[in-house]
């Protein structure tokens, strides 16, 4: 299980990459390994305003369809219209050409504690029955 | 078994199954009677003989897995036995050859049919009047949610917001949202039942209902529900029972007095249709004293001469939803079903069901990790993450081993709250014999998952076709039959 150093992670198994201004968005390899083979990846359209856990977009897999959360308020700069074809790249590099979306977030300084790498392995050694 | 062609692909050209005689009437040109925009020169289909169809469907149809060849565990969707005596009254040239615009004079046993299993329902429901309207389930949920936006337009209220437990089925929040809802999710507690606290917490002036499922898809009974709809009934709002697991409280136990204020039943699964081929099927519903005025029309009468009509307009009504009224078949069988059994009957279908889950998961439990080890209903809800962290082994391999074990897998990977989840509703039809089989085989995977999971990672090793690419299979769907060469008709 990948879970790589320097990502910001939350409950609901999305990882955030922290630039200067933008945040990148995706699914881990945990949440890509449940849901099974991803056939579909619905996201927002650019300039579209997200509310702090709001569902900005929803995946499908074979198995299941999931919401995605919107970690922090914020503006999308840009979503991965790649996926639409290449829904693969979810299952096989999550944190690389797998990621989701773009924004710009909002309302920074009220923003939730983050999971680190270690605290996300953590948790999910505990969810896990 | 090997692989059996397509049908075009056994085409041998000039070969034909029938002789036609010879015309004895003036031959016209094709192209005086159909305009040429609908002609075509070339009709690429199959040619064969009579006996090349008839083995060509008949091997086909032996893949077919059924309940008449086997068990099927599928829960959630209580795949039980129907009697074929039903099949026959069902088949009664009486009841097939009914034209739906016929006069009521001559149709009268019909709506009396109608009226009885209407009237039956209600009594089932512990509420006040039925519909045989809705075709299926989810039907039935969004006429529900129709008539309970209908409610609270009528009296100028704006109720926006409706709870449904993350443990329910997923036409729930579909229905809700259909009705122009916004969908909140309740969590499930440490019991497997509705959160109290996360209940009180979601109430509020805006709460238009709650959709509950009782017993819920854990299998599990809402021990809580007398106080679930007092606190939503005190917030204002109605709570809906999903009826899909109604097989196990059936003549046992009322949601009507439960407090629910509308229900759906699905005939096809409690009341004797078989189903899983796509229907038809009935989703029929039942309404209290606050929701009757929004039923939908037609609905059938009892006139003060004993003779029956159509009563064709209501002021609340909702309108109609179906065609007609429904699948009228699948309520002759349910009429059947209840005359046979009666309400003493229709108690031992509930305990029977009751005891067969509990007899599977009973047998289970010191293989497979059941996460809520009480007493189940009708089913019971298995996690294989005890073979999955050990061995790699998901609920999707022991689904597909149990295929070579000659059984139908359960339902996998629900509900979603339950990781590598196997639902297991055996039914009130099945012997003891069946069930112990069926646990046996479910043992032995289990073995089979430590010492050889190789085995039951590629499984099936029986069947025609393996393993199938599924995600082609939802991405590049492909179900047209195409010769090469051929020109490819415009859709118009």
């Amino acid at each position: 299980m990948s879970i790589p150093d320097g990502l910001l992670y939350t409950r609901t198994h999305e990882w955030i990459r922290k630039d200067a201004t933008e945040w990148t968005i995706g699914i881990t390899d945990h949440a890509q390994t449940e849901l099974g083979d991803v056939v579909y990846v619905e996201l927002p359209e650019a300039g579209a305003m997200l509310d702090k856990d709001a569902v900005f977009g929803t995946v499908e897999s074979v198995k299941a369809v999931s919401d995605l959360y919107a970690p922090i308020a914020g503006k999308v700069l840009e979503a991965n219209l790649s996926l639409s074809d290449n829904t693969a790249a979810v299952n096989q590099d999550p944190y690389g050409s797998g990621w989701m979306i773009r924004i710009e977030p909002h309302d920074i300084e009220s923003s939730p504690t983050f999971l680190s790498a270690a605290e996300y392995a953590e948790y999910l050694k505990e969810s896990d029955h | 078994m090997k692989e059996e062609p397509l049908i075009f692909e056994k085409s041998v050209p000039g070969r034909t199954g029938a002789t036609i005689p010879t015309c004895d009437v003036p031959e016209q040109p094709i192209r005086d009677l159909l305009p040429g925009v609908q002609l075509r020169e070339a009709l690429p289909l199959p040619e064969l003989s009579e006996l090349d169809v008839v083995r060509h469907y008949t091997r086909l149809s032996h893949r077919n897995y059924a309940i008449d060849l086997g068990f099927y565990p599928l829960g959630s969707c209580t795949m039980k036995y129907n009697p074929k005596a039903h099949e026959a009254i069902a088949r009664l040239p009486g009841l097939t050859r009914l034209h739906p615009m016929q006069d009521v004079a001559q149709v009268q046993g019909a709506l009396a049919l109608i009226y009885a299993v209407e009237g039956a329902l209600a009594e089932i429901a512990g509420l006040e009047a039925a519909t045989i309207q809705p075709a299926a389930g989810a039907h039935g949920e969004l006429l529900s949610m129709m008539m309970i936006r209908a409610h609270y337009q009528s009296h100028g209220m704006e109720r926006t917001v409706v709870l449904i437990p993350d443990s329910a089925h997923g036409t729930n929040p579909a229905s809700a949202a259909r009705c122009g809802f916004t969908v909140r999710s309740l969590p499930t507690d440490s019991r497997g039942l509705t959160d109290m606290q996360a209940l009180k917490a979601g109430l509020s002036e805006q709460t238009a209902a709650l959709m509950l499922t009782n017993p819920n898809t854990l299998g599990l009974f809402e021990s809580e529900v007398l106080e679930i709809c007092r606190l939503v009934h005190e917030a204002g709002g109605l709570v809906y029972c999903d009826g899909a697991n109604m097989n196990a409280i059936v003549g046992k136990a009322r949601p009507g007095d439960m407090g629910f204020d509308v229900m759906h039943f699905n005939l096809h699964k409690t009341f004797s249709t078989p189903h899983g081929g796509g229907g038809p099927g009935c989703g029929a519903i039942a309404v209290g004293k606050t929701l009757a005025p929004y039923l939908p029309m037609p609905r059938v009468t009892r006139l003060s001469t004993g003779s029956y009509d159509w009563i064709r307009v209501g002021d609340h009504s909702v309108g109609r939803i179906h065609t007609f009224y429904g699948a009228f078949l699948v309520a002759v069988r349910a009429y059947a079903y209840l005359r046979t059994l009666g309400f003493e009957g229709l108690r031992e279908v509930a305990e029977t069901a009751v005891l067969n889950a509990n007899y599977v998961r009973a047998r289970l439990a010191s293989h497979y990790h059941i996460p809520y080890p009480e007493r189940c209903m009708h089913e019971v809800v298995l996690s294989t993450s005890k073979q999955r962290s050990k061995n790699g082994v998901k609920a999707l391999d022991i689904s597909k081993r149990l295929m070579d074990y000659g059984f139908h897998p359960p339902t996998n990977y629900f509900p979603l709250i339950v990781p590598e989840a196997m639902m297991i509703e055996p039914t009130e039809t099945e012997s003891k014999e069946t069930l112990d089989a069926f646990c046996d085989a479910m043992i032995a995977i289990a073995e089979e998952a430590e010492t050889d999971p190789e085995l039951v990672k590629n499984a099936p090793h029986s069947t025609v076709v393996g393993r199938l690419d599924e995600t082609a299979a939802v991405k590049q769907l492909d179900v047209r039959w195409r010769n090469v060469g051929d020109t490819v008709p415009t859709d118009s």
